[in-house]
């Protein structure tokens, strides 16, 4: 992954300026401001007072006395935000488990045994990682009613679990087929079966295959919208994505600006951290379940 | 125990292992295509008490005369053309930024990411409160810049208000197609630039001989991802303006999503998604027709 390339010569020209050094430190501080100044935003907000957010200048720089953690008091006083950090955690652990539970023996499967219809099977898991949620949602929504799961975590831990089954598949595949087959060989012939030999030999060395799937499937789970607005109505189920959404003030007419910003600062604080640790497994599992396929 | 023996049992434990991944994909992904193909040959509305009944092409005829379906069609695609040339344009500058070589790479890298990592819906909000008209921090900058003299109701006005969404979308994704660019340009030996700076080209023409040709396959992978995920938002725009001010940023998901749960009309529903499923899969099929074709052309092999 870290290519080392040769770094550029500062080429100075006839004034002395190194140009390209110039160029390049503008475009990383601008990648920088660029993708941090909205969340900065957010999180100032968040800790300002009430009559710093809706002062007559806009507020860069709060005075001691405009810092307030009032905005996440409230949130957790009287919007119960715990409750809804449960369910987001729930929905997404729960899912991301049960995705690589399934996904990743068949995902061995289509990397080592020869199956007729192997490529059909993969040809319909790549297309289908193109399909919107928008058109799951209306024949979600009858299964949902069919089978009486509505406000059942349920209803979303399975469209979890199918959302990061293509991505599962493809990078779990891409992972068995770097794996060397010798070790499997051997193992078949001291006599394991199938099923021993992935779960005594091949489990254990997967784990960091299964990490980077995992992070994936967890960031995914956590973020999505229109399944957790659909399919849980009652209040005390909802994921964090839907209740910050719905956020409101004590009257109609007030909009809760401070408690909006807390709000999206939870709920993207455990993403943060996971960016954080998990950079390169990030990237890596991105650019193998897309690129390689 | 026979080659053919081992191999048949080889095959059924496969399918084994594939059966419940299969199951589920099929459950959540070919059953509510195929349910909504069905339904839409269907009315199911208020006006048939919720009962479905057989109407045909009804749907697709009144589609073709639905002008907020068209409306909706139309602000999607702008949406999405816009969207995609900016993320390709900044996408391509940022991949081409964190390709060199510098002290805290790794930290650059991890910030830049970070659009990509974060909840959609809470986006929206966060680029809600940016540019909110009376308190919102874009107009705060602009004035304080002197390029507008008034604050403007960004998301309020019709003609700022895709504007302002599209900002907000190109923020989010950037980072994706930064990652998969990147993922290109590692991949690029760097003798090539080497032999083509002794034979006296600049950076520039590498750039365009080089680089470009062999990180095709990759723009083409991160803009066939971004299209669809860009002609089905939802989330960003639901949370953002609700497809407001005036329908100006109505998308067809959001038409879609209204027709369902706010009109109660499931068949007509199901027909608008059977239709935006064959205008996504048939640009899918040209782009992956093309993909193949670049793929071929640079020599790549995966």
């Amino acid at each position: 992954m870290t290519t080392t390339h040769p770094t550029a010569t500062p080429q100075a020209n006839a004034t002395g300026i190194p140009w390209k050094k110039v160029l390049l430190w503008s475009a990383i501080a601008l990648t920088v401001i660029f993708s941090l100044g909205p969340p900065m935003w957010e999180l100032l907000t968040s800790i300002k007072t009430n009559s710093a957010i809706t002062a007559d200048s806009v507020v860069y720089f709060p005075s001691l006395d405009q810092f307030t953690v009032e905005h996440y008091v409230q949130l957790f006083q009287r919007n119960q935000f715990h409750i809804y950090i449960f369910n987001s955690a729930l929905v997404a652990i729960v899912s991301t488990v049960l995705c690589l539970g399934i996904g990743s023996p068949a995902a061995y499967a289509l990397a080592r045994l020869r199956i007729p219809g192997e490529q059909i099977v993969l040809a319909c898991v790549l297309v289908v990682t193109l399909f919107p949620y928008i058109l799951l949602f209306l024949g979600l929504l009858d299964l949902v009613r069919a089978l009486g799961l509505a406000n059942n975590y349920l209803a979303l831990i399975i469209p979890y679990t199918a959302i990061n089954m293509p991505l599962t598949i493809l990078v779990m595949r891409s992972f068995f087929q770097q794996l060397p087959k010798d070790l499997e060989d051997s193992a078949k012939i001291d006599g394991y079966n199938t099923v021993q030999m992935l779960w005594q030999i091949v489990l254990p060395m997967t784990l960091p295959a299964l990490v980077t799937t995992g992070i994936l499937a967890f960031i995914f789970a956590w973020n999505e919208y229109i399944f957790a607005l659909t399919f849980i109505t009652r209040e005390s189920m909802k994921t964090i994505p839907v209740a910050a959404a719905q956020l409101g003030g004590t009257t109609l007419f007030e909009v809760p600006y401070g408690p909006l910003a807390a709000a999206t600062v939870i709920g993207t604080l455990p993403l943060v951290l996971l960016v954080l640790f998990f950079q390169r497994k990030i990237v890596q599992g991105l650019t193998a379940g897309s690129v390689k396929g | 125990m026979t080659q053919d023996y081992i191999r048949q049992r080889e095959r059924r434990t496969g399918w084994l292992l594939i059966l419940p991944a299969l199951l589920v994909l099929l459950l959540v992904y070919a059953y509510p295509i195929l349910r909504a193909f069905w339904l839409s040959v269907f009315t199911e509305n208020l006006s048939t008490n919720l009962e479905p009944v057989f109407s045909g092409f009804e749907n697709y005829g009144r589609m073709a005369q639905d002008g907020r379906f068209w409306a909706s069609l139309g602000n999607t695609a702008i949406f999405t053309a816009a969207s995609l040339v900016l993320e390709l344009i900044l996408g391509l500058g940022v991949a081409l930024t964190l390709d060199q070589a510098f002290r805290g790479r790794g930290w650059v890298r991890t910030i830049a990411i970070l659009p990509w990592a974060l909840p959609t819906a809470l986006i929206a909000l966060a680029w809600r409160w940016i540019f909110n008209g009376e308190f919102g921090v874009w107009n705060d900058i602009l004035m304080r810049l002197q390029i507008i003299g008034n604050p403007i109701n960004w998301l309020g006005d019709p003609n700022w208000a895709m504007l302002g969404v599209i900002a907000a979308d190109v923020w989010k994704t950037t980072s994706f197609v930064a990652i998969l660019l990147l993922a290109g340009l590692q991949s690029i030996p760097q003798d090539l630039y080497e032999a083509h700076a002794i034979d006296g080209a600049t950076p520039l023409q590498s750039f365009r001989k080089i680089t470009l040709p062999l990180i095709m396959p990759q723009i083409l992978i991160a803009m066939l991802f971004r299209f669809a995920q860009a002609f089905g938002i939802f989330d960003l725009i639901q949370v953002m303006t609700g497809g407001g001010p005036g329908g100006a940023t109505e998308m067809v998901s959001l038409y879609i999503y209204a027709t369902v749960m706010r009109y109660l009309d499931f068949g007509y529903g199901a027909a608008l998604v059977v239709v935006t499923f064959v205008i996504l899969i048939a640009v899918v099929a040209i782009a992956a027709l093309y993909l193949s074709k670049v793929r071929h052309a640079a020599g790549v092999e995966e």
